[in-house]
């Protein structure tokens, strides 16, 4: 098993030094089964990416992987060029909604100001500066009324938007989102979107597991295909094609809903 | 002499419950909703070898000997039940329940085997404690609580109780964002950098430091119900993490008060000559507590 990492060289390899997020060799396995394998990534800045492909794929994993949350076998993680660490406050994560236990015993309020607990660290007081910030990003979610709720009170779109408002909160530059509309109502979906669109309007850059692939072409820029080794990459109306999807999908698909995804 | 007697014979032990049941409590809360409740089972299941083995090569019940002793058992469980799921093929499940119940075994074993008549530390009271026993001859009245000749002559247990559920305490205050963030979402906690690994092991530390602390006092099985009973009644009572710590301690200081005041005089009340165990008495009331919460408490699920 040959796992090369690509070399550093003193040129920016493809843009690797500028990309927020950009992954060379990465290659993560639970017990001796690869699940992601050998992959290159590089996010284009200010832009939405959608990483696509079937279940299993991988997707999630190459996430986890790149955020430290799982350890990798091989391979090289950037952000803008440097380690996670040094840029560990620019970086939001929006976990799967169904990872966490929705009984824990908290207010809305309280998950969002989770995203100020880098910045107040163990024991700084929370100001009502820090409310005002918590309750803005609530606001931009359309949650600003359910402040005051316990979170299991929330219906699966409410919880969602309560992740993103946590992920606002935390003033990142990257957003690395885990199916962030999986199981969600019509309604999310569409708050959910207009803040991505406004967070990529600012300058920032988003990054989602994605897995409808009709909504694919409206929402995101660039796409990313993975099945346990990276299919492809590119702006949409390039790497999200017909042969592609073929390839990341296998048999899973046929060929009239391949057709009829990329028009 | 009411005052004398309640002082000398009432006082310590209600304090070395009341502080016993709140150490325990503390850590139960994050154990309860990290559903890892039975971790406070297993631990004092384990720690039963190491603490007699403690005691036997040193001869006393000091409390830095019975600590290693019971790390050295834990580090002991967590090896072999390692080792009995790779080279038997077991499940880890059925590994811990070996373990668990074989280590306690051996403890009581050891405990009978060994003369330990030397010293108060026999097999019922490593099981369920003797909290009764903890009493401060050298009072005189609620005066001697202000005479530090007479104070200096409580039992260690007190004070190796107090400092136990003073490092439990400063260890929650200290560690409270991470172990809310930690235990509500872990994958988020990880992307923030925070050792997520090391915050539960240091839940499970706590928990073992409040249980090997009470072993004197309420024994290794009852113990458990200290750490489940007063959180998960006050889970039924509150939606907020930080009231539900409140209630949880409320319940473990009522629960071993009321407790230990019944288990004294109930029976005397219903015309019984004898006391029963104050630690049973204890886990009974916390039962009761947590069975009406269920039944009446605000935040029941449906």
């Amino acid at each position: 098993m040959s796992l090369q990492v690509a070399p550093t060289g003193p040129a920016d390899q493809d843009g690797v030094d500028t990309a927020p997020l950009a992954l060379r060799g990465l290659t993560v396995a639970y017990g001796a089964e690869p699940v992601v394998f050998s992959v290159d990534m590089t996010v284009a800045p200010g832009a939405m990416t959608a990483i696509i492909g079937p279940n299993g794929a991988g997707k999630s994993t190459l996430l986890k992987a790149s955020l430290g949350i799982v350890t990798p076998l091989a391979g090289q993680i950037t952000y803008w060029g440097d380690g996670l660490a040094r840029n560990r406050n620019r970086v939001a994560y929006v976990p799967q909604r169904a990872s966490v236990d929705w009984d824990f015993p908290t207010q809305v309020l309280d998950v969002v100001l989770m995203g100020l607990y880098a910045e107040l660290g163990l024991l700084r007081r929370v100001r009502p500066q820090h409310i005002a910030r918590a309750m803005a990003c609530l606001t931009r979610v359309g949650m600003q009324d359910f402040a005051d709720r316990q979170i299991g009170q929330l219906s699966g779109g409410q919880q969602q938007r309560v992740f993103l408002a946590r992920a606002l909160a935390q003033h990142a530059d990257l957003f690395l989102l885990d199916e962030p509309f999986a199981g969600v109502d019509a309604a999310t979906e569409e708050a959910i979107i207009t803040v991505l669109k406004s967070l990529k309007d600012e300058g920032k850059t988003v990054v989602a597991v994605h897995h409808d692939l009709s909504t694919v072409d409206t929402y995101f820029d660039n796409v990313f295909l993975i099945n346990r080794r990276r299919l492809g990459e590119g702006p949409v109306s390039e790497a999200f094609t017909p042969d592609a999807l073929q390839a990341a999908y296998g048999g899973r698909l046929s060929d009239g809903l391949i057709a009829a995804q990329t028009g | 002499m009411m005052g004398y007697e309640f002082v000398a014979l009432s006082l310590p032990p209600i304090v070395i419950g009341v502080l016993a049941a709140m150490a325990c409590a503390l850590p139960g809360n994050f154990l309860l909703l990290r559903r890892q409740s039975l971790i406070g089972d297993a631990i004092s299941h384990v720690v039963l070898p190491g603490i007699v083995v403690a005691f036997l090569l040193t001869g006393t019940v000091a409390a830095l000997p019975m600590m290693v002793g019971a790390a050295a058992a834990a580090v002991v469980a967590v090896v072999a039940i390692e080792a009995i799921r790779r080279l038997g093929r077991v499940e880890s499940g059925a590994a811990m329940g070996v373990i668990f119940t074989a280590m306690f075994a051996g403890g009581v074993l050891l405990l009978e085997q060994s003369d330990t008549s030397s010293v108060h530390l026999d097999v019922e009271h490593a099981l369920y404690g003797n909290l009764e026993s903890l009493i401060w001859l050298d009072a005189v009245g609620w005066q001697s609580l202000i005479d530090p000749a007479a104070l200096a002559l409580l039992p260690p247990e007190l004070w190796r109780m107090a400092l136990a559920f003073a490092v439990v305490c400063l260890a929650t205050w200290l560690f409270w964002r991470p172990l809310k963030a930690t235990s509500f979402d872990e994958g988020f906690a990880q992307s923030l950098g925070w050792p997520t690994g090391l915050i539960g092991m240091g839940i499970v530390i706590m928990a073992a430091l409040a249980a090997v602390a009470a072993f004197d006092a309420v024994g290794s099985i009852i113990v458990i119900a200290m750490f489940i009973c007063p959180p998960a009644a006050a889970r039924l009572m509150t939606n907020r993490l930080g009231t539900q710590v409140a209630w949880s301690l409320a319940f473990a200081v009522l629960s071993a008060v009321l407790g230990y005041v019944l288990a004294g005089y109930g029976p005397l009340w219903l015309g019984y000559s004898a006391s029963v165990s104050a630690a049973g008495m204890i886990a009974t009331i916390s039962g009761l507590i947590l069975a009406l919460a269920a039944l009446f408490g605000p935040h029941r699920r449906a």
